[in-house]
Parts: C-alpha cells; structure tokens; sequence
C-alpha cells in the first residue's frame, strides 16, 4: 500500500473579508523543520497593502460606530474560534518555532486569553481613559477617547500569534481597523488567524492579514498616507527609524514595542493594560455652557 | 438717528500699571542670566508701535549645549525631591504670577500685540492656573495612572510660539516640572520677554539653578535644540511644517516627541441656532488675539437657510469691533504679531481675492494707528472648499465662510482637512449637537461656545494637528516613563 500524499494548502491573504491571493501572484513554500513542505503562502506585495488600507478605510466608521458591547462580543468570538482551532495553531506553531508543542500550547493558550482580556475591555478602557474636567465658569467639560484610524501593524517576528494578537487586541477594541504584517520567520500562524477573523463576524475589511516580507513593505507601511498609526514590536534600530521617519509626512502616530524576549509577551500586567489601548485612542474634550 | 447716541466716542483708555523693561536681556541658564558665549543679539520689536523694545541673546550652538548640560545636571536632584516640596515650588511660581499679572499682562501686550484685556483677563491669569493645577499633581502622579508606576522622563527640550507667549510656556513647564523633569525652553524670535519674566520669578521662589533653562533665538536655535542628543523628551507648539521636520528628526533616535500644531478649525452653525449668540462665538472663534490662534474657528459653515442673516449681523457686529493700540483696555484687536505675519496675512487676502472669494474687510473708514502692524478683520463670502483660504491655515483675522443644507453635509465638509484640532457647533438641539460632536475628526469641540481653555481640559489634536494632549490629566502622560506594577503572579 503507497503512503497517501497529502494535500498541501495555499495560504492566502485576508483582505476586505476575502481570501485573495496576492496581486503578484508571488508564492513561497513553508517547510517544515525536516525541511518537507508543509503549505504554500502568499508573498504580499505593496500594491496587495494599498488594496488592504482601501479596505480597512472603508470598514473604520461602522466598527468604531458599533456598540462597545458588540465589539467586546466579537473579540469574544475570536478566542472561541481560535480555542477551537488550537491544535491547529500547535502544529503550525511547533513545527517552525524552536520549543516544539509544550511551548506552541503556551503561545496559543496565552493568545485566547488575550483576546478574552480586551473582549472585556472594549467596554471599560473609555471609564479609565475619559474623564469630566473641573472646569472654571459655567460649562460641562469632558474628555473620551476616539479611535485613531486606519493602523498599520507590524507583528514580531518571535512570537508569531501572540505578538500579533496582542498587537492586534487593544487597536480593535477601541474601534481601529488594521492591516497588519505577520511575523516574516513563522508566517503560518498569520496565515491561519485569517480564518479565525473570517469565521468570528468581524466585519469586512476590520482586520486585514498580510504575509510577506518586512524589506518590501515596511517603507510602504510608514509613509502611506491613508494609515493613522503605526504599531510594531520586534524591530531592529534600522526598521524603527524607517517606521518613524516614513510616519512623519502625515504625523502618524507611531509605537515600536522594544519586546523581543519571550516573556514581555506573556506578562498580562504590561500586555493587558490599558496603556496598550490609549497609545491608539485620540482624546476628544467636549464643551458646553451649563448655563441658560 | 441723533448724533448724540450714534457717534459717542471711546476715550483712550491707556492701561497704565508699570512695567520695567531693560534695554538688553540675557539667556536664563542654571539659575543665572547671561549673553550669548559668541555675543550676538535680535531685536525685538513692538508690533503696536513698530519700535524697537528691547535687544535679547540669541543662543549659539555652545549656549545650547550649556543650558542642556544645567537641565542634565539638576534633573536628578530635582527628581529626589520629595514630590510634596517639588509642587510648593509650583505653587509659589502661579502665586508670584498673580501678584504680579498687571505687570505681565503689560509686556505680554507690548511684546505680542495683543490686546490687553486679553493679555490681562486670559492669558496670565490662566498662565497662573497652569502652575498652580500641575503643583497639585507632583505628590499625586501614583494616582494618575492606576497599575504603572511613574517615573521622569530626564530632559525636556520645549520649543513655545507667539501667539501666547507666557501661557504656552506654561502649558509647557509646569506638567514637566511637577513630574520631576528638568527643562530647556525656547521661546519664540519675536515674543521672549514675558518667559525671561518669568525666569525673575523662577529665581524669586528660589527654584534650583538649572531646572529650568531658558534660551532665546531664532528657527536655527529651536532646530539645534531639538537635535541634542541629551534632550530625552521634545515638545513643540507651533506649525504643522515645522512639527513634521521635528518628527522626521527625531526618528529613530527614541526622544518622545508631542506637537500641538496647527488647524483650520470648521465652525459649524446650524439653522436652529440661537444666531445672535452664535455670531458672539463666531467673532470670539476668529478675531480673538487677532485670529493668531492655532485652534481658531477660521472656517465658517452656515447652514443654508440662515446664511445671509448671519453674515448679516455678523458684518454688523465687526463693525463694533475695536482695532488699534493694544494698550488701550477697549481695544478688541489688537496688532498683528510682527510685519512677516501680516504680509502673510495680506497675502492671503489676495490669494482669495483671485481665486474669486468675495472679500468684505470691516471698519472701511476706521483709522489704525500710523505705526506698528495692523489687519482690519475680515471675512470671505463666496468660497468654494478647494479654495486656498478654506484649506490653509493663514493664522490672522480672516475667515472662511462656506454654507451647507444637511448636517450630514456639514460633517463632511468640516472633516475634509488634514488638520483636526478643534471644531465649534451652534444648535439648540442637544441630541444634534452630540451627534455632530461625536462625527467631527478634532480634539476640542466647542459646542454653542468657542476658544475656552482650562488647565484641567485637555488639548490636542486629531491627525496633523499633532499629538498629545495638554491639559489636565491627560497632560501628564508626555512627562513620565510609565511602568506597570512588577507582580509575583502564581
């Protein structure tokens, strides 16, 4: 009897809701650690981003426009889907990351509860962030946070679906929308998250997921002038400065996480606050005179 | 109409108190004033007058490098204060300032233009607030963000405008100094006086030499500023231009970096306004310290129905405005900031003059005064949203007037910019004014009121107004290195 061959699966992009494959037509083979292929990826290009921003702008209003409630309800959905992906995830995970399944159940373990964490903020970060303001003379005065936009998100490289959904978590919580590069070295795990979003009602175009590499896209993240914000972790002093000078044409508001190690990741103290969210909110102060 | 109600005449009404000015000021460097190590000195002119009013230094590469090295040096100390003692300073800078705001709110107006009631009634009174707000955070910054621990971010380079000379460097010291910063501050080329000012009193209350640093110059002095690799944090206020430069130059080198820049704020009246009032904030919103406000509401969107009868009352009521001696307390509007500014600002009125605006200049036999800088207000009817005057941002008293029939109109028209600092709404129906406020892309609404500020509300903008907020608690969070709590978790 022939052992069976198996099928090998294309990944492809998750942009505007869909699964296209990339505009270049450009795929990469995923080996696994005995060097055997495993799948196949697409290898996003610039023009594949600019489609993605197209998609995220026109998602924005109408997130950042649903209830609190709603978007808590649908991170909610994403760690169930990703729960009931998890050994999935594992397999993808221990095959590329050194650690093999012991660590890959942490990562992934770790990555629902952080998706429970901001379902449970998306609600709350407003009472912390906002305030009323003790104005001098007749007004009512107060301040809530709004999201910033459009974000772009450059996931780390170590890490790969812990770094991305922490990143990932606090923007839409607070009613960004995102296109977001996966980790260069451990691109699967990206690749598979797409059919988390897809299958958790996240709306079209809130979460677009890019495989591909930092060296072709980065500058293009950074200087688009349709993208808010910029939030990346794991990058080296050259790709920060590329981040950062790119973002200044349209004053973009920029966070590079100096994260590299293992366990910033893991610590839900730093991870789960709610700085994580303001870094991405814009404080609106309100007037009104409170006299007739 | 008799002659005896329509012609009364304002006397002059000269403000009087007095106020020494020397002939020549120097740089403010660990605690002491000083001339510039290579001796060069600018003018500082009188934009009322035109004269000249003093001489100042202008800084050099090596004055910058001193005062760094002061703000470098007594940080540290300054930090291990208890936080309680750190505030009292704090509290003794806003108490000197009021006793002393007669005296401040002269040479603001002499050295900005502006007119002295509001120098007296706004700027230094809320310059005072500023401190005396922020002296009360020093021994309370663990509350401020519950689970982080704060800590100071080092040195603070601080780069302050014109258009509110003393307010702004208070906006900007007194957060960074009740958070245990150290600063360096640069005030504007032709507004210096009032932070040397406040530089006596710095000394007065006995501040530690070097805690705050005061460097005066030019553009090459704030950009040699910036650029020190021993500043840890930048904060600018000024134009969205200049604030893109900072950003590029301070990329990659990991200074923190806030900017409050400018705006062409839309100014949205609707038909169910109480118009007489809403004309109020639409003169408050523009001509206020001669429309030289970045957050002023110089684009004017009247619904549709009730156009013609708001820019009817509107050009009565510029009619009323005073233009002249800022010295004199009745004066509304005040002088143009310097003779740049207000060929800027003729520039501009030409420019939308020829892409066809219509221009109405109020006050057509008014007399200026024969020296100094003047601009009559003015408004344009007639103009179309491409036009130059309803997208850039010309810092003067001249105003965009646009119309719209729905207010899903008006919101788009007023978020069509790249700037989103600030925004005005006039209606007398609540849930449409909320719903509007919620739609607007800026970081201050003002809704049926305009140009308010407190120290305890914060201020910023949205996308290329800057980032960043000053203000209230909000304001804390570009001064500190926040932690969060170590925990033993299992």
């Amino acid at each position: 009897m022939t052992e069976r061959l198996p099928i090998l699966k294309t990944y492809k992009l998750y942009l505007g809701g869909a699964f296209p494959r990339t505009e270049s037509g450009r795929t990469t083979v995923v080996e696994d650690a005995q060097g055997q292929a495993r799948a196949h990826l697409c290898r996003a290009s610039r023009k594949d981003f600019r489609n993605a921003v197209v998609a995220a702008r026109k998602a924005q209003p109408a997130w950042a426009g649903r209830s609190a409630y709603n978007r808590g309800q649908i991170l909610y959905r994403m760690a169930e889907m990703l729960e009931g992906k998890a050994s999935e995830f594992v397999d993808a995970l221990a095959a590329s990351v050194p650690g093999g399944s012991t660590r890959a159940r942490r990562e992934v373990d770790a990555s629902v509860d952080r998706l429970v964490a901001f379902a449970g903020w998306s609600d709350k970060y407003q009472q912390i962030l906002g305030c009323q303001n003790p104005v001098e003379g007749p007004f009512h005065n107060f301040s809530i946070p709004e999201a910033t936009g459009v974000l772009a998100v450059v996931a780390p490289q170590e890490e790969p679906l812990l770094g991305l959904i922490s990143l990932l978590a606090p923007a839409l919580c607070s009613g960004n929308t995102v296109v977001a590069l996966g980790s260069e070295s451990h691109p699967l795990a990206t690749a598979i998250f797409g059919e988390v979003c897809a299958t958790s009602d996240v709306p079209a175009g809130v979460v677009n997921l890019l495989t591909g590499q930092r060296a072709e896209l980065l500058e293009q993240f950074a200087s688009h002038r349709d993208v808010d914000g910029i939030s990346a972790a794991g990058c080296s002093p050259d790709e920060k400065r590329v981040l950062e000078l790119g973002a200044a044409g349209n004053l973009k508001r920029v966070q590079v996480l100096a994260l590299n190690q293992e366990q910033d990741w893991y610590n839900a103290q730093q991870r789960e606050s709610p700085d994580t969210i303001e870094a991405f909110v814009e404080i609106k102060t309100i007037w009104h005179p409170s006299a007739s | 109409m008799s002659n005896t109600t329509s012609t009364w005449d304002y006397a002059p009404a000269p403000e009087s108190a007095p106020c020494a000015i020397a002939d020549e000021y120097g740089l403010f460097i660990n605690g002491e004033f000083r001339p510039a190590a290579d001796g060069r000195t600018l003018e500082s002119i009188e934009p009322g007058t035109g004269e000249v009013l003093t001489r100042f230094a202008l800084a050099s590469p090596a004055d910058i490098d001193a005062a760094v090295e002061a703000a470098r040096a007594a940080q540290p100390a300054w930090a291990a204060l208890p936080a309680r003692e750190r505030g009292k300073y704090l509290f003794r800078i806003a108490r000197r300032l009021q006793e002393r705001a007669r005296e401040f709110a002269i040479l603001e107006t002499r050295d900005g233009g502006k007119p002295i009631k509001e120098a007296r009634d706004v700027d230094i009174p809320e310059a005072a607030k500023h401190f005396f707000y922020y002296a009360g955070w020093a021994d309370k910054l663990d509350y401020a963000f519950p689970g982080r621990s704060a800590a100071p971010v080092g040195v603070c380079g601080q780069i302050i405008p014109w258009n509110f000379p003393l307010l702004m460097a208070a906006w900007k010291l007194a957060p960074a100094l009740a958070c245990g910063n150290t600063v360096v501050l640069k005030p504007a080329e032709t507004t210096p006086l009032t932070a040397l000012r406040l530089a006596e009193v710095l000394q007065e209350v006995g501040l530690p030499p070097g805690v705050v640093n005061i460097v005066t110059g030019a553009g090459e002095t704030g950009a040699a500023l910036a650029a020190h690799p021993q500043v840890h944090k930048l904060a600018f206020t000024g134009s969205t231009e200049v604030g893109k430069k900072l950003a590029a130059m301070a990329a990659g080198t990991g200074k923190r970096l806030t900017l409050e820049l400018g705006g062409k704020s839309p100014h949205i009246i609707c038909e169910d306004a109480s118009l007489d009032q809403a004309v109020e904030g639409i003169v408050q919103g523009i001509y206020f310290n001669q429309g030289h406000v970045c957050c002023a509401g110089s684009r004017l969107l009247v619904q549709e129905s009730v156009q013609d009868e708001v820019l009817q009352k509107l050009a009565a009521r510029m009619q009323q405005l005073r233009v002249g001696d800022p010295l004199d307390k009745n004066t509304d509007v005040g002088a143009i900031n310097s003779a740049e500014q207000l060929a800027t600002i003729q520039r501009y009125l030409k420019i939308g003059v020829e892409e066809g605006a219509e221009l109405h200049v109020s006050g057509a036999d008014l007399a200026l005064p024969t020296g100094g800088y003047y601009q009559k207000p003015a408004y344009f009817s007639g103009v179309q949203p491409a036009h130059r005057v309803a997208r850039e941002e010309i810092f003067g008293p001249v105003l965009a007037v646009m119309s719209f029939r729905t207010p899903e109109e008006a919101v788009q028209r007023a978020n069509d910019t790249p700037y989103g600092l600030a925004a005005g709404i006039w209606t007398d129906k609540g849930s449409k004014m909320f719903a509007l406020a919620s739609k607007l892309r800026a970081g201050v609404i003002w809704c049926n009121t305009y140009n308010r500020f407190d120290a305890t509300s914060p201020f910023g903008g949205f996308q290329q107004s800057g980032f960043g907020r000053e203000g209230g608690r909000h304001g804390l969070k570009a001064y500190l290195q926040l932690q969060a709590w170590e925990t033993t978790s299992d």
